[in-house]
């Protein structure tokens, strides 16, 4: 067929922009950043940074099993609603999606400041302020407010799909509801959980603007570093050794993640 | 157990919306500082439309966010095509080029299409190369595959036999594309399209990274507020455009529901009839 050449223009265009640039970072993560030389030292180099991975790694993880655990009750009570709320609420789940997410951190920065909307209300009460913002657990919370949505919305299209059946013979059958849940509703929604733990933690793990506003600089993450050395310090060649890193790392994680199950990407993508 | 659920639900709804009620009552706040409220104003709003300056960095992104996704939705639907009508190792090799912008985290995308523009810049020997060009380049690469994604399930969906029907009836082949397959697939390209826009228009990560001062779009103005004052006016632009999303998200729910009923009601008919 012809119409295989329809593809070619899609081809060229990514190969130019995705596949050559990602070629550049390799490049410029194997050159020295004075001398233009091969060297490996950038590389090596990242043991400096060992602590800040770890830390992006462990935080980012930690805010993708929150959404899991407050995501899971929301997505499977929507999906026991009636078709007509159910697409309701799901646009209520979508909407902050489409509003400046830099504003809405902001709004958080507001709220958590030491003279900010939380602490006021506590001084009204009595109550000495409490250090909110530059925590770790702030930065937690940004991700998890930032990022629920790609954990619920990947579980509830997995979840209207459950066939109720299955659940009433289960029932029938003699399971008593917890058994239930982890018999058959746990295992049918795999694919949704891993979808969801992915597209929480691969932009948690590379965010900047979170930790730059709600963390501080006990809270640097790997983003932070990247963004540095391509925007202050100006070295180029150590950012792009860290997106390198950066990059195989969470390629690592997701094909960890999808060996667990089979997940349906591309059918969760469509859907959201 | 549904009373847990139904509690949590409400819980999470409230969290989500929280940070939208603050910044609506700051565009009400006649003071400056968000977390204290001195009193109410429309002042915020006036000042949005005299001083058009936050209109001015709205109407960039729009530009940006309506070409990208013209042109990604184009070059993405020719393309799903052409990866439909491939077969097995070919069509892995593409399909494994579209995820990896979606597998990438931002930054790195970002970050890989600085460099390539640098690299080009100090080739052909340009000061400034970061502006509306890359900028335009980089938003089309990245809307590329929520458009492929989106079309690739309805082509899987369509029956072949339907061109094959068009073409024995005396359809040219790019009649019968344009009629049949296009017709066919239609809701896929406007998800895609709608997707692609909202993601283009939402950016900062990328844009950040690969537009220069010539032209910004309104998110990377907003990170800009890290280093200069923030003005309240942008609270009444929040506000006004979590309206009008409202109103539209809203709108397309009542259409969704109405076709749905009368689906429904056209089925109900045709059983009476027969």
């Amino acid at each position: 067929m012809r119409n295989k050449l329809l593809a070619a223009p899609y081809i060229v265009w990514m190969a130019l922009f995705i596949v050559v640039p990602l070629g550049i970072v390799v490049y410029y993560a194997l050159t020295d950043s004075i001398t233009g030389q091969f060297t490996l030292s950038n590389l090596t180099g990242m043991g400096a940074y060992l602590s800040i991975f770890l830390r992006s790694i462990w935080l980012s993880l930690f805010a993708a099993l929150i959404c899991l655990v407050i995501g899971y009750p929301v997505a499977y009570f929507i999906s026991q609603c009636s078709a007509s709320r159910q697409r309701f609420l799901q646009m209520l789940i979508m909407l902050p999606m489409c509003m400046s997410f830099l504003l809405r951190t902001l709004a958080w920065v507001a709220m958590l400041e030491d003279t900010g909307i939380f602490n006021t209300f506590l001084s009204h009460l009595g109550i000495a302020p409490l250090p909110l913002i530059r925590t770790s657990g702030a930065v937690i919370l940004g991700m998890v407010y930032n990022y629920l949505p790609y954990m619920i919305l990947p579980l509830l299209s997995v979840m209207s799909k459950l066939d109720p059946r299955l659940i009433e013979a289960a029932a029938d059958l003699g399971c008593p509801p917890s058994k239930v849940f982890s018999k058959v509703i746990l295992p049918l929604s795999y694919p949704g959980i891993l979808s969801g733990l992915t597209m929480v933690f691969v932009p948690a793990v590379s965010t900047f603007y979170i930790s730059q506003k709600l963390g501080s600089t006990g809270t640097t993450l790997i983003g932070d570093v990247i963004e540095s050395q391509f925007k202050t310090a100006y070295n180029p060649n150590l950012g792009a050794a860290m997106s390198l890193v950066l990059m195989i790392l969470i390629f690592a994680c997701v094909s960890i993640m999808n060996r667990f199950g089979e997940s349906g990407d591309e059918e969760v993508m469509a859907k959201v | 157990m549904k009373h847990f659920n139904r509690t949590v639900t409400v819980l999470v709804f409230i969290f989500l919306y929280i940070p939208m009620i603050v910044l609506g009552v700051a565009s009400f706040n006649s003071g400056t500082d968000i977390a204290s409220f001195k009193g109410f104003t429309l002042g915020q709003y006036v000042n949005l439309f005299r001083d058009r300056s936050l209109l001015a960095l709205l109407g960039n992104s729009l530009i940006i966010a309506v070409l990208s996704t013209l042109i990604a939705t184009v070059m993405g639907t020719m393309a799903a095509v052409g990866i439909h009508n491939m077969n097995g190792r070919l069509r892995r090799a593409v399909m494994a080029l579209t995820d990896i912008p979606m597998t990438n985290p931002d930054i790195v995308t970002g970050v890989a299409l600085a460099l390539l523009f640098a690299f080009t810049g100090t080739m052909l020997r340009i000061n400034s190369i970061l502006g509306f060009w890359t900028l335009l380049i980089a938003h089309i690469t990245f809307n590329l595959p929520y458009v492929i994604l989106n079309v690739m399930p309805k082509l899987k969906q369509m029956d072949r036999d339907l061109v094959e029907a068009a073409l024995d009836l005396g359809c040219t082949p790019f009649q019968a594309f344009y009629k049949v397959v296009i017709h066919e697939i239609m809701p896929g390209i406007l998800a895609g399209a709608l997707m692609a826009f909202t993601m283009s228009l939402d950016d900062f990560v990328i844009s950040y990274f690969v537009t220069g001062s010539s032209f910004i779009t309104l998110p990377v103005e907003i990170y800009n507020y890290t280093k200069k004052p923030i003005p309240p006016k942008i609270y009444a632009l929040f506000t006004l455009m979590f309206l009008v999303i409202l109103v539209l998200m809203i709108a397309m729910n009542l259409l969704q529901l109405r076709s749905s009923k009368n689906a429904r009601h056209e089925r109900v008919q045709r059983r009476a009839r027969a």
